[in-house]
């Protein structure tokens, strides 16, 4: 028997990342760790900088980076949107070590004039982005 | 008959707008592709948030928001989204005639209206018809950005907020394709309801994590500003498409006169030659 679905969207203000059916969904609400099926009772939570990995409907994985947002599931669908989503192929790990480097150094840094919350959400993405990169690899091999 | 060096004259400073038409046409082309392409990257995320709010005005929720509180209207606000330049056709006039006549409709119950203008066409139209005008912006150019219209949407909300104005339009022209662009007016607060979903009559409300209120306080704003500025984006791309038809019809009107005023240039040249002529075989016959 094939599993329940649901329709997921992911956009962007910029573009649109995903639209379909998934079996399942992860991503990092604002109190944690998410995990959502079909039949999930409506919730609306913020999205801290993070990832979604998404079952589609044929087991297939995917994962999507978010630098936050807002998340809505309704019997009818989930919807998320994204400040910004990148597909995890697309993130760009190189640049994103180098923005965990310069967060921390900032953050370090008494005289810079970046204020620290700033600073730290910067961070967060970063490690977030380096996150998804690795999960991807896990999931490759 | 007009003389032939007039004429000529003539033909050639309808070249010179032709050629001026003609490079509109052209720019006015490849910055509606772009126009066109921004509106299409961002319209998925405003048609998504409108789905998600239709969802929550839905809703029975534990903290009411006042956005979603229908009030005695007395006193309504219109965002009007114009272009800054004109030259495209009655693009901004036919989206003025749709304001007033709702405005009339809402001045018969003795509703009052705030505007909240973005753009130089709608300024100066505003100037001279009156009506009050809460705040005024422009200048975007053809990529405008979220920030640009953060301010004239604070202000509209500011007011919403201290209960001065009870329901809030945006007026735009919607890009339906090259040729057609319909002036739109959309109801942003209260919050519209969402239509024929009829599995969200009965009586819920969401797990909220962790708090109601911010969430939907900072879901409003971003709600409120992302189909602002959806408005503008769309309302860029409905002035280039206009403003390409425009031109284009100006151009072909250029090529008829040119022709017209050839035949004419041609009639004029030939009756001098011939009048010439005859002038000098009755000069030879009188000698």
């Amino acid at each position: 028997m094939a599993a329940m679905t649901t329709q997921l969207d992911v956009v962007s203000a910029e573009d649109k990342i995903f639209s379909g059916l998934v079996e399942s969904i992860r991503i990092t609400g604002f109190e944690g760790e998410l995990g959502i099926q079909p039949g999930h009772a409506p919730l609306i939570t913020p999205i801290k900088p993070g990832m979604v990995r998404l079952v589609k409907q044929f087991g297939e994985e995917e994962l999507v980076y978010l630098s936050g947002g807002i998340l809505e599931v309704q019997p009818t669908g989930v919807i998320v949107l994204a400040d910004v989503a990148v597909r995890a192929e697309d993130l760009d790990e190189q640049a994103a070590i180098e923005a965990k480097k310069q967060a921390e150094a900032h953050i370090k840094d008494p005289n810079s004039d970046l204020d620290y919350a700033e600073a730290a959400m910067e961070l967060a993405k970063a490690v977030a982005q380096i996150q998804v990169i690795e999960d991807l690899r896990r999931i490759r091999k | 008959m007009a003389g032939a060096k007039e004429i000529k004259g003539k033909i050639g400073s309808v070249k010179n707008t032709q050629k001026i038409t003609s490079a509109m046409e052209l720019v006015a082309a490849s910055k509606m592709r772009k126009a066109q392409e921004r509106m299409a990257e961002s319209r998925p995320y405003a048609t998504n948030m409108r789905k998600m709010i239709g969802h929550i005005a839905l809703g029975s929720l534990e903290y009411k928001h006042p956005y979603m509180e229908e009030r005695d209207v007395k006193r309504v606000g219109y965002i009007v989204i114009s272009t800054d330049r004109g030259l495209c056709g009655g693009l901004n006039m036919n989206m003025f005639k749709q304001v007033l006549k709702d405005c009339s409709s809402w001045s018969k119950k003795g509703v009052e209206i705030d505007y909240a203008i973005i753009g130089n066409k709608a300024t100066a139209f505003f100037n001279s018809f009156g009506g009050r005008v809460v705040s005024q912006t422009s200048g975007f150019g053809d990529k405008p950005s979220v920030t640009d219209i953060v301010g004239s949407v604070k202000v509209m909300l500011d007011k919403y907020d201290a209960g001065e104005i009870d329901r809030l339009f945006v007026v735009y022209n919607k890009f339906v394709n090259t040729m057609t662009q319909t002036p739109k007016i959309d109801q942003l607060l209260p919050l519209p309801k969402a239509e024929d979903e009829t599995e969200l009559k009965h009586k819920w409300d969401y797990i909220y994590e962790p708090d109601p209120k911010e969430i939907l306080e900072q879901l409003l704003v971003r709600y409120v500003e992302s189909q602002v500025y959806q408005a503008v984006v769309e309302n860029v791309a409905s002035e280039m498409a206009a403003r390409m038809v425009a031109m284009k019809a100006a151009t072909d009107n250029a090529g008829n006169l040119i022709n017209e005023l050839q035949l004419v240039y041609n009639k004029a040249r030939q009756a001098a030659i011939t009048q010439e002529l005859s002038e000098i075989v009755a000069g030879a016959s009188a000698v």
